[in-house]
């Protein structure tokens, strides 16, 4: 289906990635936003208070993020497509929630602009240090899907890239942003509605005797219901058979979480989103995500100027990990150099993945501000003769 | 068992409010002497009078032993996350305006973990009935103090009896906006499904406290007897004060329980405040979302 025309700026503006992550969600129909105050996140759901009264959405400012990151899931179960917007100390708080969205498979979207940490760390200035939080902070085993913007546009792009992939896998996505991108102003181009593609919620509609909610087919997704329909459906976060009720047993622990990872693991091919530049005579391999990405071009076009065999690859979806794509290159590149606006957290999973048969070359930042170019061109060379 | 006797209990018809309950998850997990499914019943049979359509009636609850509650009821059930069911209810009754919610939970959910979203909620007017049970304990974590224990009790982490101020909960839903609020016990059975009823006949945020005994963590601990003790306790120490000053009403150790209808007020709902707030002042270039559009349709009809 396509986008509504109520809800899309067509035309060219000159807007920041809050700004533009706003349009994006009100794009991909996101009617119902919870959030709570939080710099530098704020300009997200400022746009959203503004504009949603025009287009039928409907905003809450809630009184903390522990309520924002319930109340779309509940907003979710009453069939609106639902997002909640944050930076890292309210990320902190919504650990809990994003584990109850996995485990009841409610589709929703948690932005996270992210700023330097720890704790109140530096609230105005950009960093990437929520990138291992973002897949594993909350307890227990589960998948969830991530996008890095590296742009206004891709904050607008993405954002509906984000809605979609949470309805059709039934997953939270988590669109990870960092402040540099969020303030950035920059041109976007908000295409005409009927362009803009939306994944429409498969919902259940069959007989109410013996409708299994959690009952799903070769997708590992089940269709979903919506309260209000009729159904009476049970919805808990405790482990649960296909009938949505309680059964904590070994055995429907194994066969849920099992799914529940399965089912991103199954689908990956098809989520993951990389961008490649200059990967054929590559051989060393400059791996980004988010703002990075751009504070690394200059340095690889400085290398490859120098006659460096220097490729960029540049993960689009960060979670999952496209552990296909480093393996094939892994051996066939001499090294990859990671560098990221924290002390070193996707270069696990590049090592991880390189598994020895490269070099892997952290280039950390504790944040505040990105890195500059000739960090990374020095870690190009240095990789080169390592 | 003696097979006459065998024969007697098959024999009993069908309980009239089966039908509310999901009875294959049936036995519940409530110890005996417990409340909490007496209160379920109140609440079922003012369901059944309320002419409420049960498709369009959602339950919310948080966790421990009233966080069970929305499992074993027929409705679209949600047992979310501790202290969260209010939050959750507000966004699922803000999506969905035409459903009538109910939160369902206990005194440590609502009122400790949760507490910050109970009061705002009141405070909003969020359109929900709020059913917390009272058993002044923590009951499935093993009879901790909770806000709600009184002054002198005993709770496994209160080992040498409570010393914090108890939470006046009618008083604090009362001062922060709440349009209906009583107070009942599960001994007041008939007083309670009435009030349940009211309640849910309310728009806005509407609050029923119902104390309930904990035979095993809180009446065992304090030397109180088992259910039936606290049964008689109640009906011996409870006053019957409607319209009483909920300043009046605090509780304490094996005092006086004062119950009754407290508060019954009018007031904009969310809702309500939004879309009049929205309509003067943006006009006809409010766009109000789907479900509120054919609900206000509906109204105008009516």
């Amino acid at each position: 289906m396509h986008a509504d025309p109520v809800g899309v700026l067509t035309g060219a503006h000159f807007i920041d990635g809050d700004h533009a992550c706003s349009e994006g969600a009100i794009a991909a129909g996101c009617r119902f936003v919870a959030g709570y105050p939080i710099t530098p996140s704020t300009e997200v759901v400022e746009r959203i208070a503004e504009r949603f009264p025009f287009v039928g959405g409907m905003f809450i400012q809630m009184e903390d993020e522990l309520a924002s990151s319930i109340a779309i899931q509940g907003a979710a179960w009453g069939g609106k497509k639902a997002m909640t917007v944050t930076s890292g100390p309210g990320f902190s708080l919504m650990m809990e929630h994003i584990g109850l969205a996995a485990m009841t498979e409610t589709p929703c979207v948690f932005v996270n602009v992210q700023r330097a940490g720890p704790s109140t760390g530096l609230p105005t200035m950009p960093a990437q240090g929520d990138m291992m939080q973002a897949r594993w902070g909350s307890h227990g085993d589960y998948e969830i899907i991530a996008l890095s913007p590296n742009s206004p546009q891709e904050c607008f792009d993405l954002t509906i890239q984000a809605f979609n992939l949470s309805e059709q896998y039934r997953v939270p996505v988590l669109f990870m942003m960092d402040e540099c991108v969020g303030h950035m102003i920059e041109r976007v181009v908000v295409p005409p509605a009927e362009k803009i593609e939306l994944y429409q919620r498969r919902m259940y509609e069959g007989p109410r005797e013996n409708f299994l909610p959690f009952e799903t087919g070769k997708d590992l997704v089940p269709l979903m219901v919506k309260a209000g329909d009729g159904y009476r459906i049970h919805v808990t976060g405790l482990t649960h058979d296909e009938r949505g009720y309680p059964d904590m047993t070994v055995g429907t622990q194994a066969k849920l979480v099992r799914r529940l990872v399965d089912k991103i693991h199954a689908h990956a091919d098809e989520i993951i989103r990389v961008e490649e530049q200059n990967m054929d005579d590559a051989e060393i391999v400059v791996v980004t995500y988010g703002i990075t990405s751009r504070t690394a071009i200059p340095a690889i076009e400085q290398a490859r100027a120098k006659g460096m065999k220097v490729g960029h690859l540049r993960l689009v979806v960060v979670w999952p990990f496209p552990e296909k794509r480093i393996r094939e290159l892994a051996g066939r590149v001499k090294a990859f150099v990671v560098p990221e606006l924290n002390l070193g957290q996707m270069v696990y999973e590049v090592e991880r993945c390189a598994a020895g048969k490269s070099n892997v070359v952290s280039v950390p930042h504790a944040g505040g501000t990105v890195h500059q170019p000739k960090d990374i061109y020095a870690a190009i060379e240095k990789s080169l003769r390592g | 068992m003696p097979e006459e006797l065998y024969e007697l209990e098959t024999a009993i018809p069908e309980n009239p409010i089966e039908e509310f309950l999901r009875m294959d998850r049936m036995p519940h997990i409530w110890c005996p002497g417990c409340g909490i499914g007496t209160t379920v019943n109140c609440f079922a049979r003012a369901l059944e009078t309320s002419g409420l359509d049960l498709d369009k009636v959602a339950i919310v609850s948080g966790i421990g032993c009233t966080g069970r509650v929305a499992g074993y009821v027929r409705l679209d059930s949600f047992h979310t996350t501790h202290g969260r069911a209010i939050p959750f209810a507000t966004g699922l009754g803000l999506a969905n305006p035409g459903l009538k919610v109910v939160v369902y939970s206990g005194d440590g959910d609502l009122a400790a973990i949760g507490g910050n979203h109970f009061i705002h909620a009141a405070r909003r007017n969020v359109d929900m009935t709020v059913i917390l049970i009272n058993n002044m304990i923590y009951g499935m974590t093993g009879g901790q103090v909770a806000p709600t224990t009184p002054l002198g009790a005993t709770a496994s982490t209160a080992p040498h009896g409570n010393f914090e101020q108890t939470f006046n909960l009618p008083s604090l839903a009362e001062s922060c906006g709440a349009v209906y609020v009583a107070r009942w016990t599960s001994y007041h059975l008939r007083h309670l499904t009435k009030s349940i009823k009211e309640a849910l006949a309310k728009k806005g945020f509407s609050f029923v406290e119902i104390l309930a005994p904990c035979p095993t963590l809180y009446s065992r601990r304090n030397k109180l007897g088992d259910g039936l003790d606290q049964m008689v306790y109640y009906r011996d120490h409870s006053e019957i004060r409607n319209g009483a000053d909920t300043k009046s009403v605090a509780l304490d150790f094996q005092g006086k329980i004062i119950v009754g209808k407290f508060v019954d007020r009018e007031r904009p709902t969310y809702l309500q405040a939004m879309t009049e707030h929205f309509g003067k002042r943006l006009g006809d270039r409010y766009v109000p979302s789907d479900e509120m559009r054919k609900l206000l349709h509906a109204q105008d009809r009516n």
